[in-house]
């Protein structure tokens, strides 16, 4: 170890693989990853999430999965959950929509309104 | 990569005895069945202190912490929790049926209770990884000392922050190491004392097994402070987890040029050896452990010279203890502002005790100096089994003493404990009931010391075993008029004459007692009675004729036949032939049978 800059550097690569780990003030995306969920391409859906958040190096988001939210027909479906209490309900998605997810909503804070459960039910 | 799921298994001793290794084999297998070993990644971890409800694992991003897993569950943990995303709630700990599993833990006293500042990253961390430690701060403190401050700005830091030895004694720590800085030498060292030979205290342990960084970042600091260049960590051999971790920690250290020359580009360099102890009690007392350490025969020898003139091979040398090191990262990070908001005036900071006997929480609980004794047993230890009444409790191990119930309220600090007769010690706290005898308690204890003096000097040697015969002739029903008053001259006369503190404090566990309990000593030799009912030589198993229903259990499960009687009728115990097991008092369904 040379210099502080290089201690620095090494906690913020560390920081990033562990920052699962911290539960506090954090915005939740949850995936349904039941047999309905996984069936309409659940799993690509989630790996998007975490693919895109770890690209643009977002680390107070979470992504974790559940089982069947009840509405199979509209899968796959992901919940975010904010900090707030604040949720919002998205379905049928695929990966690119998970995508736009990370950009507009948790990035802009601005929910994505066409896929949301209540555009798809109108 | 990055995971989408975190499995942190608590690898502590505890956890290792109950199965924990197999329980990391078998999720490494469900998770490569269910492919989704490049999504989970498993992380050994420090004891979490709850051993008693161990093995624990804590999977995230949902924080959902399972408790007694077995390794028969880890299926069901796979399939459920980490393949379909369902918490099994049968495993939670705390509440099972809270609606957010964040919740579940949310009045669990155990956890919500307690101040981690020693502990902070036990349980946390995965303490085989320097990433892991440097990702929450780990040698950054280093970093600030080296870069930032001059050592004696270190040094008026720690003396500021008002920590003190959690090893015994509870020297003021800046101040030991102020001694150290003045001397002038070439040559100074720096020990750490992991030798922690208090039966029942594992504080030390599981933080050089849940991390160990914590302590070799701190001795390269204290090295930085008094000017030494080599420090030596002294740790019992039969704490084989905590070598290997240690061990591995320092040769990462080293690999990332944390310990080594030029440390961060400055002009100080720190090296680290391991020494292993035999485990005997003595060479946790300083001048012992470093004469071990010289590879010589453990004993001590008197002081002055203090260590921190004269100390390994005659050098100066700093000794503390692997808790107070723990301490010494945050404190330069966080400020010693910060470290003297927690606690009382004179006692700074945390203290972390091992909670056992008479407990349903046994574990390793941090609590800010100053929390009363109530607190701890009923709030964070979940009070005592079958609701029995709480009678003592015993800190400082074999060198300190009891606080009985009617002290209960008191605040937990150095100066309060000395002040009752017992003391800090390392941190081993002992609950006990009110089926606990207080002379049987005090015998063992002394037991211990007589087994552990090394034999140099006669006041410890030849006065702790005149007393230990005291007391077994007390215990055993033989007690003789005047045997008190001769147990107090021994105890007096061993304080002031026995070379070192294994001596000096032996006789504490029965001036202690006496203090508080004298009665029942009284009971023991005027009247031949154990009040505890627990020493057998005086306990007599009589049937209630009225009471007995004569069934003949008693007589059929007695292992020495000493119960006799017809069907129907009362039964007797042949009390020459009774070997006191009590076998009889828990098998009879009527409540027949008496213990006096
Ligand atoms: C008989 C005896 C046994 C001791 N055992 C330990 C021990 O196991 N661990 C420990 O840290 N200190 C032990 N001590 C206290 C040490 O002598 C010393 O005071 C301490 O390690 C200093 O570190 P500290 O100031 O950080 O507490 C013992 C003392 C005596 C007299
Ligand atoms: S060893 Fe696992 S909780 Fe203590």
């Amino acid at each position: 170890m040379k210099s502080v800059e290089e201690l620095k550097a090494i906690r913020e690569k560390a920081l990033k693989e562990m920052s699962i780990r911290d539960n506090e003030d954090k915005t939740r995306i949850i995936v349904g990853m039941a047999t309905c969920g996984i069936a309409a391409g659940a799993k690509s859906v989630m790996s998007a999430f975490i693919d895109e958040l770890e690209k643009r190096n977002i680390r107070n988001v979470s992504v974790s999965m559940t089982g069947c939210i009840g509405i199979c027909r509209l899968e796959p479906v992901a919940e975010v959950l904010e900090a707030n209490g604040e949720k919002t309900t998205y379905v049928k998605l695929d990966a690119e929509k998970a995508r736009r997810i990370v950009a507009e909503h948790i990035v802009n804070q601005k929910p994505v309104t066409e896929f949301t459960v209540g555009a798809a039910e109108r | 990569m990055v995971y989408r799921s975190h499995v942190l298994i608590c690898n502590g001793t505890g956890c290792t005895a109950s199965k924990a290794p197999e329980i990391m084999t078998r999720l490494e297998k469900e998770l490569a069945a269910k492919g989704i070993e490049k999504e989970v990644k498993i992380v050994k971890t420090g004891c979490f202190g709850l051993c008693e409800k161990g093995p624990i694992l804590v999977i995230y991003p949902e924080g959902a912490t399972y408790c007694h897993v077995r390794p028969d569950d880890v299926e069901e943990i796979v399939n459920e929790h980490l393949v379909k995303g369902r918490i099994v709630k049968r495993l939670l700990l705390g509440d099972k049926d809270a609606e957010d599993v964040a919740k579940s833990l949310e009045n669990v006293g155990f956890f919500n209770r307690q101040v981690r500042v020693a502990l902070r990253n036990c349980g946390v961390i995965n303490p085989e990884s320097i990433e892991e430690y440097i990702a929450r701060d780990g040698y950054a403190a280093l970093a600030k000392a080296l870069t930032e401050m001059t050592p004696s700005q270190v040094i008026d830091e720690i003396k500021k922050s008002g920590l003190r030895g959690r090893g015994g004694g509870g020297f003021p720590t800046g101040l030991k190491w102020q001694f150290a800085a003045q001397e002038v030498n070439d040559i100074k060292y720096v020990c750490c004392n992991a030798d922690e030979g208090d039966p029942g205290a594992f504080m030390d342990r599981s933080i050089l097994e849940g991390d160990p960084h914590s302590v070799i970042e701190a001795m390269a600091i204290a090295g930085y402070a008094i000017g030494s260049n080599q420090g030596y960590i002294y740790v019992r051999a039969e704490y084989p987890i905590a070598v290997q971790r240690l061990n591995i920690a320092i040769s990462q250290a080293k690999e990332y040029g944390l310990l080594g020359n030029n440390i961060f580009g400055t002009d100080f360099s720190f090296d680290l050896e391991i020494r292993l102890g035999a485990g005997a009690f003595v060479c946790g007392e300083e001048t012992a452990l470093m004469t071990s350490i010289e590879g010589k025969r453990g004993e001590p020898r008197t002081r002055p010279p203090f260590p921190a003139v004269k100390g390994l091979w005659e050098k100066p040398t700093i000794l503390n203890n692997v808790e107070t090191y723990a301490n010494i990262p945050v404190i330069l990070l966080k400020g010693a502002d910060w470290f003297r908001s927690i606690g009382t005036e004179k006692s700074k900071g945390t203290k972390v005790f091992a909670v056992g006997g008479k407990i349903n929480n046994t574990g390793l609980v941090e609590i800010p100096m100053g929390m009363t004794l109530r607190e701890v047993i009923y709030d964070i230890g979940g009070g005592i089994p079958k609701g029995k009444k709480f009678k003592a409790a015993q800190t400082g191990g074999p060198s300190g003493g009891c606080i009985p119930a009617s002290h209960i309220d008191v605040p937990i600090d150095y100066d309060n404990l000395i002040e009752l007769g017992s003391m800090m010690g390392s941190g081993g706290l002992i609950v006990m009931d009110e089926d606990t005898c207080m002379v049987d308690i005090a015998k063992f204890f002394l037991e211990f010391t007589v087994d552990e003096s090394c034999g140099k000097c006669p006041p410890c040697r030849i006065g702790t075993k005149r007393m230990h015969e005291i007391l077994d002739r007390i215990t055993s029903g033989k007690g003789e008029e005047g045997d008190i008053e001769k147990l107090e001259i021994l105890a007096e006369s061993i304080k002031q004459g026995a070379l070192c503190g294994l001596g000096q404090t032996a006789p504490n566990p029965v001036l202690s007692t006496l203090r508080y309990f004298r009665d029942e000593y009284e009971a023991h030799v005027k009247e031949k009675r154990c009040p505890a009912g627990v020493c057998k030589a005086m306990l007599k198993y009589t049937i209630i004729p009225d009471k007995c229903k004569g069934c003949s259990l008693c007589s059929r499960k007695c292992p020495v036949n000493a119960i006799s009687g017809e069907v129907k009728k009362p039964y007797v115990i042949d009390q020459s032939k009774c070997i006191k097991c009590g076998v009889c008092m828990d098998t009879c369904k009527f409540a027949a049978i008496e213990k006096k």
